[in-house]
């Protein structure tokens, strides 16, 4: 925390447990170490958040780091208790009406978690982004909530100049926004949801061609032959086929057929009826693997096509040093190939036979690694660092994750919103499309209704009698801001542009913060702290549109 | 006395006319009034997603809220489950959350009941005007879906009686990915319409585990299934009990350094014994916010509903995927009566055969009663010796003809399933 910060600590809740030992840790963070394993633990534990602004929008957000068991977080808001805070606030409380809502919310939100510490500072985060934008500069995340335009792009500037990650988010009636602002994000535990097994049964390196063909399928005993792995019968037949068919894989629909069956005319009968050996029951429904290896993604591509990537230097951070060996890898003794993976899923199989098996894809990918190591030790040096700057452990880890690597690069929010840089076509676009056209109409409310605030001091639909007045205001407002960034066009209320319905609904709920939406989009929001904090999954690279009417969302990237 | 302003942003909901709302709705003060005063809501479950959706009730306007959980905290719920505190280890946990819910937020009563869900009776149930499922097993979601549908009535066009219908919502979560849904029985599929959704659990072959044993899991499985019974006969294994769980896995442990495999941990070794799912709070917020405000929808119109399943997964950016699923109409459970061809000579037992057997119908049952109407038929317990010269009947003397409706009663459910009898050509033939 600066020194000059007006910020002041919150004694500890009176019932607190003082002094968690490390074992009572690892069982209260059980349940989340099992999603981001105990090195995202770590991280977590290390994060310092700023939140600013206390409503329920930022509490919800908080609320769920602090019990994650980040190390602390600071409260910025200018503004007291007052009744309709306790209307939609669980993090406040009716004895602390009147007094600073900064430090209600931060006493209400250390007593979930006692290892985490809180502080408050009773300041509009406008007012303190004027006064020491420098404030901004010791966390790890800024979050910050119902701010407009204005005062986002100016946080957006600050936490980008400090080196500072950002989410934004905004609750409004039942429309709901989350968008984190990083300028790069490299991550390596994109951790996908279906990953493809790496088994190279087409192109088997020596050691595994070997072991494939020192088995005699027909020489082994019944309880071997039945506790062959399926990867070692795809092989057999792989090789078979391939020096019956001038080197080529079964590519039809029949070929195909008749490679199963090739395989499956291996298994053993007993009075000409087949055993129905489950090994080769799997290897038949495993067949694909031959044809259908997995492949480079776009994504990997993008990866390895960066420029980040082709030019290493004193400054380049480890994970570009690391794709830019992999490329070299990849050029060399991968021969095209990512280096292994080595992990192989459980197959039917005698204990042996599956160990041995899994010990020839393990050794495999130590030397894949092994050689990346070479390559990085190479590009440290030549960058003139030290070569053993990054060690194995590390470099084991991205090879065995090089297959889904991500990389995530977030425009800056004046980008974003300036009339010349903003994506027009994009938004007219997403206007025009079905399945996207009422969400990014209230996108555009969203940012109409910034204006709208900016001409008139108030949101529309404050004054129930103005309601419908409003609507047709903000309407304008949205008209004149799709004009001014070049995604006008089609006609109004349908088939592109910003229906009329869609407007009303926005004034109905005159900014309100219902506490569900809030709730929806403060967590939402800390599933993104917690990717961009442990560097694991893969955060938004845009905004997200929540419509609570619909119960739909959508991501731009405008 | 309430505070002047409170509500103010949830009444811009209630109290104004909106272009996207539900059908009828008609915006007014009474609305909070009703849900603060008469609307009565249940929450099933006071964990993880339970505790959301207690306070997410409470702050929108629902005053009368019940909780069930037979449940008791653990220090592994304190990282999601906000109402607890380390001090509240043991306690129960429908308990000490209509505690924490009530000294946070006024005018709000929460009834708890510490208690399993079977315990409390149909009556218990049928007094709400809605039902929130905040659950993390197949089979407790089956017993409130059977819950639920036992109270629909169809008339006699075969629309279902709206007076009848108890609505639910459901959600469920798993690591950065979850779901919310809106049962409406007799409208929407229930649980049993979707069984597929719910995917097979991962069960090991015996065989590997005694003989072939290759991952970690194969080998603490083995601890579980087949050294503990034959080693500890006289102990029921306690998953919460650390010395059991230690013994376990040192069992493993011992079992995978004889076949040379890697892997097993004491984390692991919990995590497939207990068949941990992992569980994190913000997830828990997302779904237990949106089945709340799906509640709020369902009970007042303010808007437009969930039609009926969302599905959330925030691990590659974020994706949500809003789908109508279908009815089946031949849902057991909530249909007016599946169709069931059966010659009008079969016997009473001979028809219970065929239900046995039958690939859809049989699944549900195990020692199946039978009525027609407010006739018992053939009953299990006290009055089985009274209905069992039914039992060679033939079924055609028991009901009115063609197309009638029986009830089928199991203790596997608790709504009875409908089975509308279509009295085919011949003895037991099936023409399908």
């Amino acid at each position: 925390m600066s020194e000059e910060s007006p910020s002041a600590e919150v004694s500890p809740h009176s019932n607190a447990v003082s002094g968690e030992t490390s074992m009572d840790k690892s069982k209260r963070y059980d349940r989340g170490i099992r999603v981001w394993g105990a090195h995202g633990q770590e991280a977590l534990e290390a994060a310092k958040v700023c939140l600013l602004n206390a409503g329920p929008t930022g509490t919800e957000a908080l609320k769920n780091l602090v019990l994650g068991g980040i190390h602390s977080f600071t409260i910025v808001d200018g503004a007291k208790v007052t009744p309709p805070d306790l209307g939609n606030n669980y993090l406040l409380t009716a004895d602390g009406l009147g007094m600073p809502r900064a430090q209600c919310a931060a006493e209400c939100l250390k007593e979930l978690n006692e290892s985490v510490s809180g502080s408050y500072v009773e300041e509009t985060p406008r007012s303190l982004m004027t006064s020491s934008p420098e404030f901004f500069k010791p966390f790890t995340l800024v979050i910050a909530t119902q701010l407009g335009e204005t005062d986002a792009v100016t946080i957006d500037g600050i936490c980008r100049q400090h080196g500072v990650k950002l989410v934004l988010l905004r609750s409004y009636g039942l429309l709901g926004y989350v968008r984190p602002s990083v300028p790069e994000m490299c991550v390596t535990e994109s951790k996908p949801d279906n990953k493809v097994d790496d088994l190279r049964l087409s192109n088997p390196w020596p050691e595994l061609a070997a072991h494939a063909a020192a088995l005699d399928l027909s020489a082994t005993q019944e309880h071997v032959h039945s506790h062959v792995p399926y990867a070692l019968l795809l092989l057999k037949a792989t090789k078979h086929w391939q020096e019956e068919h001038g080197g080529k894989l079964p590519s039809s629909y029949p070929e195909r057929t008749a490679f199963k069956d090739l395989v499956n005319s291996w298994q053993r009968h007993v009075d000409g009826i087949p055993l129905d050996e489950e090994n080769f029951t799997e290897a038949i429904s495993n067949a694909h693997k031959v044809w259908a290896p997995p492949s480079v993604s776009s994504e990997l591509q993008a990866v390895l096509d960066d420029p980040c990537a082709a030019s290493i230097t004193q400054q380049s951070p480890d994970f570009w040093v690391l794709v830019a060996a992999l490329r070299r890898f990849i050029e060399q003794e991968g021969d095209g190939q990512l280096p292994l993976e080595g992990s192989i899923p459980d197959m039917h199989a005698s204990t042996q036979q599956y160990l041995d098996l899994q010990r020839i894809y393990r050794a495999k990918a130590d030397v894949d690694a092994a050689a990346v190591q070479a390559h990085t030790r190479a590009l440290l040096e030549a960058a003139g660092r030290d070569p053993s700057a990054i060690p194995l452990p590390d470099i084991k880890h991205f090879c065995k994750h090089a297959r889904s690597l991500r990389l995530v690069r977030c425009r800056s929010l004046e980008e974003e919103t300036g009339p010349g840089s903003c994506r027009g076509s994009a938004l007219r676009q997403a206007l025009g499309q079905e399945d996207t056209a009422a969400n990014a109409a209230l996108y555009v409310l969203l940012r109409a209704a910034d204006r709208f605030h900016q001409t008139y001091q108030r949101y529309p639909g404050t004054f129930d009698g103005e309601v419908e007045e409003d609507a047709a205001l903000l309407k304008s407002q949205a008209n004149a801001l799709l004009a001014e960034c070049g995604a006008a066009g089609g006609t109004v209320g349908g088939g592109g542009g910003v229906s009329d319905d869609l407007a009303a609904e926005l004034c109905r709920c005159a900014a309100g913060e219902l506490h569900v939406v809030a709730a929806v989009v403060g967590a939402v929001a800390a599933q993104e702290a917690i990717k961009i904090m442990t560097g694991q999954f893969v955060p938004l690279g845009g905004c997200l549109i929540y419509n609570a009417m619909a119960c739909t969302t959508s991501v731009f990237a405008f | 006395m309430e505070l002047e302003g409170r509500w103010r942003d949830l009444d811009y909901l209630l109290n104004r006319q909106g272009n996207v709302v539900g059908p009828g709705f008609e915006p007014g003060p009474e609305i909070r009034e009703f849900l603060q005063s008469d609307c009565r809501v249940l929450v099933v479950g006071a964990g993880g997603l339970g505790c959301e959706l207690l306070k997410d009730l409470a702050l929108s306007g629902f005053g009368c809220i019940d909780v069930i959980d037979m449940d008791t905290i653990d220090v592994s719920n304190l990282n999601r489950q906000f109402l607890f505190r380390m001090q509240d280890v043991g306690q129960s946990k429908a308990n000490i959350a209509a505690q924490r819910i009530m000294q946070r937020i006024s005018g709000v009563k929460v009834t708890p009941h510490h208690c399993m869900i079977q315990e409390k009776t149909l009556d218990f149930y049928e007094q709400f005007h809605v039902i929130v499922l905040g659950l993390d097993s197949l089979e407790a979601r089956r017993y409130m879906n059977s819950v639920a549908c036992s109270f629909l009535e169809y008339d006699e066009d075969g629309q279902p009686d709206l007076a009848t219908v108890k609505p639910m919502i459901d959600g469920g979560t798993e690591g950065f990915k979850g779901h919310a849904r809106v049962l409406i029985p007799g409208i929407t599929p229930c649980f049993e319409c979707t069984l597929w959704l719910f995917p097979p659990q991962t069960k090991f072959p015996l065989c590997t585990l005694a003989e072939t044993p290759r991952s970690p899991a194969h080998c603490i499985e083995y601890a579980k299934i087949i050294l503990w019974p034959k080693e500890r006969p006289d102990d029921t294994f306690d998953a919460d009990c650390e010395e059991h769980m230690r013994w376990m896995y040192d069992k493993a442990l011992a079992r995978a350094s004889e076949f040379g495999i890697q892997g097993v941990t004491y984390q692991l070794t919990q995590g497939v014994v207990k068949n941990i799912i992992p569980a994190i709070a913000s997830t828990n917020a997302i779904v237990a916010a949106q089945c709340t405000l799906e509640a709020l929808k369902l009970v007042t119109m303010c808007s437009s509903g969930l039609n009926n399943y969302m599905m959330y997964s925030g691990t590659d950016g974020v994706y949500t995927l809003t789908t109508p699923y279908e009815r089946d109409d031949k849902c057991p459970i909530c249909s007016a009566g599946v169709s069931f061809d059966a010659a009008p000579s079969t016997t009473l037992q001979e028809l219970i055969d065929m239900l046995m057997k039958d690939p859809d119908l049989g699944k549900h049952l195990s020692a199946p009663s039978v009525s027609y109407g407010s006739t018992n038929l053939y009953m299990r317990g006290a009055l089985e010796q009274q209905t069992r010269p039914n039992l060679e009947k033939p079924i055609s003397e028991l009901v009115d003809g063609d197309g009638s409706v029986i009830h089928i009663n199991d203790r596997q459910l608790v709504a009875a399933m409908k089975v509308r009898l279509k009295f085919g050509p011949s003895n037991g033939e099936m023409d399908s």
